[in-house]
């Protein structure tokens, strides 16, 4: 069963990766080098290297407590760290959030840190706040695309972002990132909590934003759906990366089958959590 | 009493519960964002008041000197952040800003004959000289320890309130002042003679709490605020950062003292020390809205503003412990109907 759908999310990826298997790898957009974040004298991420191509979805698995929303939260200046973040080919030895937003680099958090006593536009559109202050005012324009890739924020667009439901939050997270014109856009966990059928139309809406260009960072633990639409993957383990490779590699790769595709492997991880 | 007299003490109450009610909405503003009890708003409406003073006796007002103090001060930070960060082209307008700016004022207060000025003009240099102090102040004082818990932060802003009230002497003296009334007109409105100041209070505050209510559901900076105070984290996220906020606030927060100073100059005497009274009166009103409702903080101040004219009419020596016994119910009343939330981080 397992071996089945692993080789047919191959078969996707390939007809996927078609037009994309030129010679000269794509340019880089983020690379991270021997990252490390320490809560007080606990080591939450050690020398992390890791790699994003323009226009690839590249993903990191791990279980929980991995130190997946570390590594993002680190990369985006929300937290201290060592090491060096190299982004959109210049280098920040202390990232901090408000320079990394203005430089195009914008992160769906895992608690998604919606607005929530404010409307769906308003939201959308503080998402546009750094492009405006810098004198890019284009966010009417921005918020029709977003409208037209999830019509469901339109239709409830003067309803409080409290009041959505779960599905829609995450859409709503995504779409006011969207409003940023990220050239990196950074998900966490975007699939967690959500019913099989919203998964789907996230990680369908992954898809569609990599054919308009937008390089994602996908960290899930839904290691399935992510190899799925990924490029490339990273395996992270108790801080460490163990594996990478490319996503339809590591989808055959019997550890990763063992530990985080195939039903015994869950109940490792559950184990080891 | 009589229905004249109760009429006029309504209209007394009213007019500076008007007051209290802008001071309610800065500090629920500045709490909402920053975290900040904001003790020494206070002071931004003694100082708005006697800087009007001094300019319409025609000196330069001596609140000039802390601006252009801490200007230099936020600019020496400033600098220092640019260049270890490796930003040198923001030095020019970090020196603009913070030195350029009150040297500028400076010139212009030494130079325009003050004393003879209209009043809007005059008006308009005493707010030139206070209000950039709010944003200074967030930047010297607040924003280097924003991650501070409520409890430090109050700490500080008593320290703060401690500081300005002993530069207010310094730079005031201890006597009290009025400034002359903004129109000496008084209309007649049913048995009630109603004075043009009164007036000029209530259309000032009611413009001032319309416009701040524009800014905050139009404008993107201001829905930014709102954020910030709704989601801090999640603002950061959208590029919104907790020192643009700070400063905005602190912007607000200043305009909005200095101007109740300025309005109200002509109605009270005013010392160096009295915003103090005033703003904890603001507090007051802040408190019973739970320094987070804007509309009920504001129905709270015109309810402090009246127990406070009417008893200073029964029991004239008790008016102050009258309207701050208010808080003990308010506090009793919110602790018994709204459910304890624990501070965020």
């Amino acid at each position: 069963m397992n071996g089945m759908s692993v080789e047919m999310n191959v078969i996707g990826q390939t007809i996927d990766e078609a037009g994309k298997s030129a010679p000269n790898p794509p340019r880089t957009v983020l690379e991270v080098r021997d990252l490390c974040v320490a809560y007080g004298k606990v080591e939450a991420l050690s020398n992390a290297n890791l790699r994003v191509g323009e226009g690839q979805i590249v993903t990191v698995i791990g279980p929980n407590g991995a130190g997946k929303t570390t590594m993002l939260s680190a990369i985006m200046g929300l937290l201290e760290s060592r090491g060096q973040v190299i982004f959109d080919g210049e280098a920040e030895y202390v990232p901090r959030v408000e320079r990394m937003v203005a430089r195009g680099m914008n992160l769906v958090p895992e608690k998604r840190e919606l607005f929530a006593e404010m409307s769906v536009e308003d939201n959308l559109l503080l998402g546009a706040f750094q492009r405006y202050r810098s004198g890019k005012r284009d966010h009417g324009e921005t918020m029709k695309e977003v409208y037209h890739l999830f019509p469901r924020l339109e239709e409830r667009k003067a309803q409080l972002a409290g009041t959505l439901s779960g599905g829609e939050r995450q859409m709503l997270a995504v779409g006011r990132a969207l409003m940023a014109k990220p050239k990196l856009l950074m998900l966490d966990e975007p699939s967690l909590g959500l019913a099989p059928l919203i998964v789907r139309e996230i990680f369908r809406i992954i898809g569609e934003l990599r054919r308009r260009g937008v390089s994602i960072l996908l960290v899930e633990q839904n290691a399935r759906a992510a190899l799925q639409v990924a490029d490339y993957a990273y395996v992270l383990e108790t801080g460490e990366i163990s594996m990478e490779g490319p996503a339809k590699q590591l989808a055959d790769d019997p550890r990763v089958i063992e530990a985080y595709l195939g039903l015994g492997g869950k109940h490792q991880a559950m184990l080891s959590t | 009493m009589d229905f004249q007299i109760a009429l006029l003490l309504a209209q007394d109450g009213i007019t500076n519960g008007a007051i209290y009610a802008l001071l309610a909405l800065a500090l629920v503003l500045v709490f909402a964002v920053t975290r900040v009890i904001f003790i020494p708003q206070g002071e931004f409406v003694a100082y708005g008041a006697l800087t009007l003073v001094m300019i319409q006796a025609g000196t330069v007002p001596a609140t000039l000197w802390l601006l252009l103090g801490a200007g230099v001060l936020a600019a020496a930070v400033d600098a220092r952040g640019a260049l270890a960060s490796g930003q040198k082209g923001r030095l020019a307008g970090v020196l603009a800003w913070n030195v350029g700016y009150p040297v500028v004022l400076a010139a212009l207060l030494y130079l325009l004959p003050l004393a003879t000025l209209a009043l809007p003009l005059q008006v308009l240099l005493a707010l030139l000289v206070v209000v950039p102090m709010g944003p200074l102040m967030y930047r010297l004082i607040y924003q280097p320890v924003a991650a501070a818990p409520v409890l430090i932060l109050l700490i500080i802003s008593v320290a703060v309130h401690v500081g300005m009230v002993g530069l207010g002497l310094l730079f005031f003296g201890a006597e009290g002042s009025r400034t002359p009334p903004f129109s000496e007109a008084r209309f007649e409105l049913g048995p009630m003679m109603v004075n043009g100041q009164t007036i000029w209070v209530i259309a000032a505050s009611i413009v001032l709490i319309v416009a701040l209510y524009q800014f905050f559901g139009r404008s993107i900076y201001g829905k930014a605020l709102r954020a910030t105070a709704m989601n801090r984290n999640g603002a950061r996220l959208m590029g919104i950062s907790p020192a643009l906020a700070g400063r905005l606030t602190f912007l607000l927060a200043a305009l909005i003292g200095a101007l109740s100073g300025v309005l109200i100059a002509p109605i009270t005497t005013i010392y160096y020390d009295t915003g103090f009274l005033i703003g904890l009166k603001g507090f007051v009103a802040a408190i019973v809205g739970g320094l987070a409702s804007y509309p009920i903080a504001a129905a709270g101040a015109v309810l402090v503003g009246l127990l406070e004219a009417f008893s200073s009419f029964w029991a004239s020596a008790y008016k102050e412990v009258i309207v701050f016994t208010l808080i003990i119910p308010v506090l009793l009343w919110r602790s018994f109907t709204s459910h304890h939330v624990e501070e965020e981080e």
